[in-house]
């Protein structure tokens, strides 16, 4: 075991009062994978999701990123580490263009401090040119450069999630973590976007989604992990979730329709 | 159409408000219409402060009048109880206005959204309370008498309406031309993505609390040394100033011109300011006027007057652009610099 794991979470537990969202679970994700979080709704997907990028606390257990524990740590620090992600409604500045909404992004990665602006430093400018450039970027990875001057008022829900995806990927990721990004859009983007996450993929980045399609899952998936009232009742290839009967009984089971 | 529209967004319409801002006083009929136009700069520069927290990083700060009158307050008690010039005494109004800034923000700012609203509510009333009642500092109710104008050195007299019109006019365009800039930047842009969302920002790896605790004092400066201009022309402050109307004053502004928008507090100030004294006659009851038209306001224009316009302008543009198929690059890239702005 010379390389550490990506992503090593060891009994992580989150209380809140006397509900455990999320109980004592244990995975490990490796890099260049893409790894899902299912299970219905209040399993504590999102709870999951939060502890990974430091929203909120754990009760208890660890988190290791890169074989370096963050468990605990701020959720900025924890970006600047290589973690990003999207959340469930995606959040952007409406009465602006797309590509303002991006250079942000970039910001994590750069220095400049209120004195700079002042002067107008050599490093401002030479970082705004820095994000400007990533923004641009990541806005063509993404396959909208052709919107870069488009308000995101004025752009479908699909375009929306590509641009919070370019957002999370200009901050220049290890790990994107992706909370239902096929939420809210018809299935024929629902393909569009899930060769955006294999690409993602392809070019070094390794990505969690949590996700409730269920077709989408089952084929870009290299493994699953399933949550039911907090807890891991199982994790495995698509086909191995697929044929559990522990998972049928808990989730896929009840609902014929979501397994077809 | 459009001629006008991007005139009203070009680099030229700075000259213009600049110039109109200089000859102001040779078409102004009187002298009050100078000293009210100068009034309402200085109200404008604490506007621009409370954009920067409110507009730009999103946090509603309700104790900004509460620093403005701390700013007014500390030209009035170091002129005329410690003998201070005018000069240092501005500065120190700005300093105290920062440093006080500091240690609210950094408690206060630990709060969300309408707990934050709250809480600076509770701390502007604070300082009111302070003000009306600590006498053996502020003179309580009395309030502070002759108050030191500004010097100017021998070359100018600042008793005087117009030279002072001119100084208020200076630090009116320093205080946008710093905001225009902060807005523009990457220090601006994280205000913003904070304005979004507390998560979204974080995600993006912002240090939420050094960015809001940066934001709250510089618009607790900029409403010190607004609060300290208006102590070097009224001369006379007393504690009504701290009162907690005249943070609600700021917001209207801020709304009716465009919050988060460059432009916006200027336009609101004055729009606002003139409108109140064309009808000052009605005296309470142009309240009855006001109100229905800040909800409309609301209602219709939530990003004001300004920030209506360039939503409108840039909205327009962009549908056109792929007509023309990628415009210039020069004029897209101006755009976006424009845009960048929110103003």
């Amino acid at each position: 075991m010379a390389e550490h794991p990506l992503l090593k979470i060891s009994n992580l537990t989150k209380r809140f009062g006397g509900l455990a969202a999320v109980n004592d679970v244990s995975v490990t994700f490796e890099a260049g994978k893409i790894n899902a979080i299912i299970g219905p709704n209040g399993a504590g997907k999102t709870t999951f999701f939060n502890l990974v990028a430091g929203a909120m606390p754990p009760s208890e257990g660890s988190i290791e990123f890169q074989g370096m524990d963050v468990t605990g740590m701020s959720p900025d620090r924890i970006a600047r580490l290589g973690i990003a992600r999207t959340f469930q409604t995606t959040m952007l500045f409406d009465q602006s263009t797309v590509l303002d909404n991006l250079i942000v992004g970039h910001r994590l990665r750069t220095q400049s401090r209120l004195w700079d602006v002042i002067i107008n430093s050599k490093r401002l400018r030479d970082e705004e040119k820095k994000c400007r450039a990533r923004a641009e970027e990541v806005l063509d990875f993404v396959g909208l450069s052709h919107l870069g001057n488009r308000y995101i008022l004025d752009i479908s829900q699909e375009e929306r999630k590509r641009v919070a995806f370019a957002l999370a990927m200009a901050t220049d990721p290890e790990l994107v973590l992706l909370d239902e990004p096929a939420g809210g859009i018809n299935p024929e983007e629902t393909e569009n976007l899930a060769a955006l996450i294999r690409k993602m993929v392809a070019h070094g980045i390794s990505v969690c989604l949590i996700e409730h399609k269920m077709d989408m899952i089952m084929s870009l998936a290299d493994k699953i992990m399933v949550l039911d009232h907090g807890e891991k009742i199982a994790e495995g290839t698509p086909e191995q979730i697929k044929n559990d009967p522990v998972v049928i009984e808990a989730y896929l089971g009840s609902d014929e329709d979501v397994e077809a | 159409m459009d001629r006008i529209m991007n005139f009203f967004a070009s680099p030229a319409m700075k000259i213009v408000l600049i110039a109109a801002g200089i000859l102001f006083p040779l078409v102004a009929t009187s002298e009050y219409q100078i000293y009210v136009m100068a009034l309402a700069f200085i109200w404008a520069i604490a506007v621009y402060g409370l954009n920067i927290i409110t507009g730009y990083c999103g946090q509603l700060n309700l104790a900004h009048g509460g620093f403005f009158a701390i700013g007014a307050y500390a030209v009035g008690l170091l002129t005329v109880d410690y003998g201070w010039a005018f000069w240092p005494a501005f500065i120190a109004a700005g300093v105290i206005g920062a440093f006080l800034g500091f240690l609210v923000g950094v408690v206060s700012l630990r709060l969300k959204e309408h707990y934050f609203a709250i809480f600076t509510l509770c701390v502007g009333f604070i300082i009111f309370l302070l003000i009306e009642k600590w006498e053996e500092v502020t003179h309580g109710t009395l309030g502070v008498i002759s108050i030191a104008p500004p010097e100017g050195f021998g070359l100018v007299d600042f008793t005087e309406t117009i030279p002072f019109y001119y100084l208020v006019l200076f630090f009116l365009v320093l205080a946008i031309w710093l905001i225009s800039r902060i807005s523009r930047s990457l220090v601006g842009r994280t205000f913003l993505a904070i304005r979004i969302s507390d998560d979204l920002a974080q995600s993006l790896g912002i240090n939420l609390m050094r960015n809001k605790v940066l934001a709250f004092v510089l618009s607790t400066t900029y409403a010190g040394l607004a609060g300290a201009l208006l102590a070097g022309v009224v001369r006379f402050i007393g504690p009504d100033l701290a009162e907690i109307t005249h943070t609600f004053d700021v917001i209207t502004y801020l709304l009716v011109g465009g919050i988060g928008t460059l432009m916006g507090p200027l336009v609101g100030t004055l729009l606002i300011t003139w409108i109140t004294q064309a009808v000052q006659s009605f005296e309470e009851y142009r309240m009855i006027v006001f109100g229905p038209l800040l909800v409309l306001l609301v209602i219709f224009m939530p990003r004001g007057i300004v920030g209506t316009f360039l939503t409108w302008r840039g909205r327009r543009l962009a549908s056109r652009a792929p007509a023309k198929h990628s415009a210039s690059r020069v004029e897209k890239k101006k755009n976006q610099e424009e845009a960048g702005t929110h103003g």
